[in-house]
């Protein structure tokens, strides 16, 4: 045996009566959330997915972005006052996709593998195993957005040197504002994951709930329905999105930080939700 | 040590498992068995609190699964060897496990040698074949050098050294006063590595007792007589007042008569006898004879249209006491 064992270390007496023979030289300490998170880290490191998914995400934002850019560069197309940050949100939206299926799989991939009842045997604490996964995954989501957004809306200043100057709080929206929002939405994804339990149902419906609303939207006509419309339009994903880069389709609705505790709220009611479930269920 | 308590599951209006109470004791191999939909695996999965229990309780050392800190320590299983994410490496897979219990690295490298799966550590999992899919589950039950380990079917997809391997380790494993709880269908095979038997039928307990008095109670033990003068024999059997069964190419069964006996009433009355044996019944026929009733899924032979769905006391038990079925293996 490897771990050289204190008798201190040793796992407590059984009660009395249960007697229990072997004692194992491995010692028990009480594991904790941080043991879960470097689990979850090898699991997320260590399968293809990952590096797909995220790698894919990182190409669109880059080529989508710097694309954009060099047209209306080449274009010398005028951005009516706005900065030339703006131009990094179609890159976004495609990579969210990506972030989406991440989240979704994180999760999903457990339940398809039968990896869960491992998974579960080993820490049977949902709780602490859906935190695990939450943290791991809106870290690595984070760090990566956050990074490629900050050079896209560099190179996209560069490239398109003629637009406005962004202000401080500008950039921080369009660089941190939507790494936290993109990776609010993959856990969003990981939460819908582990509610259904199906890597391609769930991945179906984070699909629907950014796209449906617009859809939807598009579709009222009816006087009576302007409201219901406009407020489609307003808190559809795409839309709160581009209100971090300071455009949106309406003048109202959400703007600034915002979008954020939107997602906040959906966030927290998502995972809120697949505790409650898994705590419930069987596996 | 395993404690259930009136554990019960119900499926919608299907009860899977019904108020099953035993106790998996320290130090010996406790084999678990039951026919296919008995309750086995559904039993085992609400001892690690996969599954959430209808009513009843288990207790592993006296607390309840959750509140196991590092459980890999305490209880180590294999329910399903497919239980492991393809795209990772055999090595990862079991990482990631060692890491939410404090299982230092090291260990992983130690139970893929134990289990010989360390030339195919860097591999993806979903490559292995049945048999190193198996490893690999009992690698990850081994993983936190734990004092029980449970196995759903370990010797399934296994090649003989496989299993000959796998015995041995429960074996070993129980010597050094671990509890092994592991079900089987493979009874040659459950006869040689258990102790003890817990038997289930439609989730209910039907046998909770040592291997010996299982087959003992459940199964009868007979001579096997061969004679050229077949029929002289048998007149001498029933005169005697032995009844003597006859089965295929002239053998006759005898109930309840020693060999000795039956060998010295054949010398007093010059019979030439070329077979006397004493036929022990095996697991497997005692099994058979006891879950009788409760087997659920049959299967339907078209050779055989006698072997039809059954009533108690039939099914496919009944082959027990008809012609052809003197198993001998076993102990
Ligand atoms: N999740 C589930 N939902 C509904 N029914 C279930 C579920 N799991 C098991 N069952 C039912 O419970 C019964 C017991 O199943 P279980 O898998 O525990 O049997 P088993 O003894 O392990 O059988 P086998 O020897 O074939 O592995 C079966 O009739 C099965 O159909
Ligand atoms: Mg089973």
């Amino acid at each position: 045996m490897t771990s050289p064992a204190t008798p201190q270390d040793r796992r407590q007496e059984p009660e009395a009566g249960l007697l229990s023979f072997y004692a194992s030289p491995i010692p028990i300490r009480p594991a904790t959330l941080g043991d879960a998170i470097a689990s979850e880290w090898t699991k997320l490191r260590s399968v293809r997915a990952t590096v797909w998914t995220l790698g894919v995400m990182v190409a669109l934002m880059l080529t989508v972005g710097v694309c954009t850019a060099l047209l209306l560069a080449a274009n010398d197309t005028d951005l009516v006052g706005e900065p030339a940050l703006v131009l990094g949100f179609f890159g976004v939206l495609l990579g969210s996709l990506c972030v989406i299926t991440l989240g979704v799989l994180t999760i999903g991939s457990e339940y398809s593998t039968g990896m869960i009842r491992t998974t579960l045997t080993a820490c049977p604490s949902r709780v602490r195993v859906l935190a695990a996964k939450a943290i791991v995954f809106f870290s690595l989501t984070f760090v990566i957005t956050t990074v490629t957004a900050t050079v896209v809306a560099v190179l996209q200043t560069l490239i398109l040197s003629g637009a406005a100057t962004p202000s401080g709080g500008e950039w921080a929206l369009s660089t941190v504002g939507v790494g936290f929002y993109i990776a609010g939405l993959g856990l969003l994804s990981l939460g819908i994951g582990a509610i259904v339990r199906h890597s391609a149902g769930a991945i179906t419906i984070m699909i629907g709930v950014v796209l449906l609303p617009l859809v939807l939207a598009l579709f009222m006509f009816a006087d009576d329905l302007r409201s219901v419309q406009r407020f489609l339009i307003e808190y559809s994903i795409p839309n709160q999105l581009s209100a971090l880069y300071g455009t949106t389709m309406t003048n109202s609705g959400p703007s600034g930080w915002e979008p954020l505790l939107v997602m906040l709220g959906l966030v927290t009611v998502a995972l809120g939700g697949a505790v409650a479930l898994l705590n419930r269920r069987d596996v | 040590m395993i404690e259930l308590e009136g554990l019960t599951k119900r499926f919608g209006s299907k009860v899977a498992v019904d108020h099953l109470s035993f106790q998996v004791r320290p130090g010996i191999v406790t084999g678990f068995l039951g026919p296919n939909g008995a309750g086995k695996s559904t039993t085992m999965r609400m001892m690690l609190d996969l599954d959430n229990p209808t009513s009843g309780t288990v207790r592993i050392d006296g607390k309840h699964y959750r509140d196991l800190q590092e459980p890999l320590k305490y209880i180590g299983a294999l329910l399903d060897a497919k239980a492991m994410h393809g795209g990772r490496s055999a090595y990862n897979n079991l990482l990631c496990l060692a890491q939410s219990n404090r299982i230092p690295s090291s260990r992983v490298d130690e139970v893929l040698d134990m289990v010989g799966l360390s030339a195919v550590a860097k591999k993806k999992s979903k490559g292995f074949s049945l048999g190193m899919g198996q490893r690999l589950g009992i690698a990850s039950a081994l993983l936190g050098d734990p004092e029980i380990l449970m196995f759903d079917e370990p010797v399934n997809g296994l090649d003989p050294e496989g299993i000959h391997w796998i015995r041995n380790l429960m074996k070993a494993l129980a010597s050094e006063g671990r509890t092994i709880f592991v079900s089987s269908h493979l009874m040659s095979e459950m006869a040689l590595t258990a102790d003890h038997l817990i038997v289930i039928g439609q989730g209910k307990l039907l046998a909770d007792t040592s291997m010996a008095d299982f087959i003992h109670e459940n199964s009868r033990s007979y001579t096997r007589l061969r004679s050229p003068q077949y029929e002289r024999l048998r007149d001498v059997l029933h005169q005697e007042g032995f009844t003597a069964v006859e089965t295929a190419g002239g053998v006759l069964e005898i109930d309840g008569a020693t060999t000795e006996e039956l060998g010295e009433l054949a010398a007093r009355h010059q019979v030439v006898l070329h077979e006397l044996s004493s036929q022990r019944a095996s697991l497997e026929e005692a099994f058979m004879q006891m879950t009788a009733g409760s087997v659920e899924y049959h299967a339907h032979s078209e050779r055989d249209p006698a072997a039809e769905p059954p009533a108690v006391g039939a099914g496919w038990g009944e082959n027990w006491n008809k012609p052809g079925s003197n198993n001998t293996e076993g102990k």
